[in-house]
């Protein structure tokens, strides 16, 4: 029986063009067992598409797409998070 | 009581206006092998007889005398003074052979105050390689406001590096920085020695500040950058360009972006 799960990557983007580059990025496999060690923080220096576009290219579907920052009064150059933050899915078969 | 003692240094153990300038930007230093081997160690034995973490400070006289070093209390003194408060400390254990990271995180909470800053000085007693687990941080992170663990489902960050060195290495943080622990593919056990300190003054001109004015040092400000700043660097080039006039005493130096700080009167 082919089942199939959830993948959901996260790629955060240099701005909001879903071209520009990938700065950073994480996956989570649905589809791989309980026991399977999922992406680690730092195992990775090169990010696994160069844009969002390059991802959608390669069979990702986008689910949410960032809205864009607005900058209260007094608060101009704050920062904080990663902004521009793309969500992704595909549907892959369960990991034998 | 736990506390530190601060013994008065010569001016040359103090940090270098090029060195704080760095802190500024990059909210980290790292010294490779900055502690004399024979140091690292008595550390080390103490570590491996099952040293824990909020009391190894106390009952440890050999990781005590690392930061009563004049070398290290040079470094101390010129970010936060001569009379910091001790916060406090542990002893971080990574188990041989672990595989699982620690999640993206700043320590502590959000700090609400405008510029001032805790110091937080990793130290490893032994050899600490990449496959090791040296701590991962993002160096430029440190102003930017998150909440602990809000990070956490963050994973790869570009330019992010690892505080990897020799014996005896010392890293110093800026309290908001992100940082993460790391896997240990190696069979030994990984010890990271963290001590955080708070300043008991203004930090206004601790440091050596010959040269801070100039043009060498202003472009290590201004040329600061980092990749993953993405849209928002000039954003964070104004925060550092803030925190600059206060570690260096001068609220009218201005090494922001297009001199904006001026340029608003701010």
């Amino acid at each position: 029986m082919n089942e199939t799960r959830q993948q959901i990557l996260f790629l955060h983007s240099t701005t909001p063009d879903l071209k520009s580059p990938v700065i950073a990025w994480s996956l989570y496999d649905g589809a791989a067992p309980e026991d399977a060690l999922q992406m680690n923080t730092g195992d990775s220096s090169v990010p696994p598409y160069k844009s969002v576009l390059h991802a959608m290219r390669e069979g990702w579907n986008v689910l949410q797409i960032p809205a864009l920052p607005h900058y209260p009064a007094g608060q101009e150059h704050d920062t904080g998070h990663l902004p521009y933050e793309y969500v992704m899915e595909r549907k892959v078969l369960v990991h034998e | 009581m736990s506390e530190l003692n601060i013994v008065p240094v010569d001016r040359r153990h103090l940090l270098s206006a090029e060195q704080m300038a760095h802190f500024v930007t990059e909210g980290f230093l790292l010294l490779d092998a900055f502690v004399p081997q024979e140091l690292n160690e008595r550390v080390y034995q103490e570590q491996v007889k099952g040293g824990q973490g909020h009391t190894f400070w106390n009952r440890t006289d050999a990781i005590r005398e690392v930061f009563e070093l004049p070398e290290v209390q040079g470094i101390i003194q010129s970010l936060v003074g001569s009379r910091p408060v001790y916060d406090h400390s542990f002893l971080h254990i990574v188990p041989d052979h672990y595989p699982v990271a620690q999640d993206w995180h700043g320590d502590s909470i959000i700090d609400v105050r405008p510029h001032a800053f805790d110091i937080q000085l990793f130290y490893f007693s032994h050899d600490a390689p990449p496959e090791m687990g040296p701590t991962l941080i993002l160096p430029g992170s440190h102003l930017r406001k998150i909440n602990t663990f809000s990070l956490a489902r963050y994973k790869n960050i570009v330019g992010q590096r690892q505080l990897a060195g020799k014996a005896g290495t010392l890293a110093i943080l800026h309290h908001g920085i992100w940082h993460c622990a790391q896997p240990n593919a190696t069979d030994r056990t990984r010890y990271a020695f963290k001590l955080r300190l708070r300043p008991g003054q203004e930090q206004r001109g601790l440091f050596n500040l010959d040269g801070s004015d100039s043009p060498e040092v202003r472009s290590i400000i201004e040329h600061g950058y980092q990749r993953w700043q993405g849209n928002e660097d000039r954003l964070d080039h104004m925060q550092r360009a803030k925190l600059w006039r206060y570690v260096t005493g001068d609220d009218s130096v201005d090494v922001s972006f297009e001199g904006a700080l001026t340029r608003m009167g701010i």
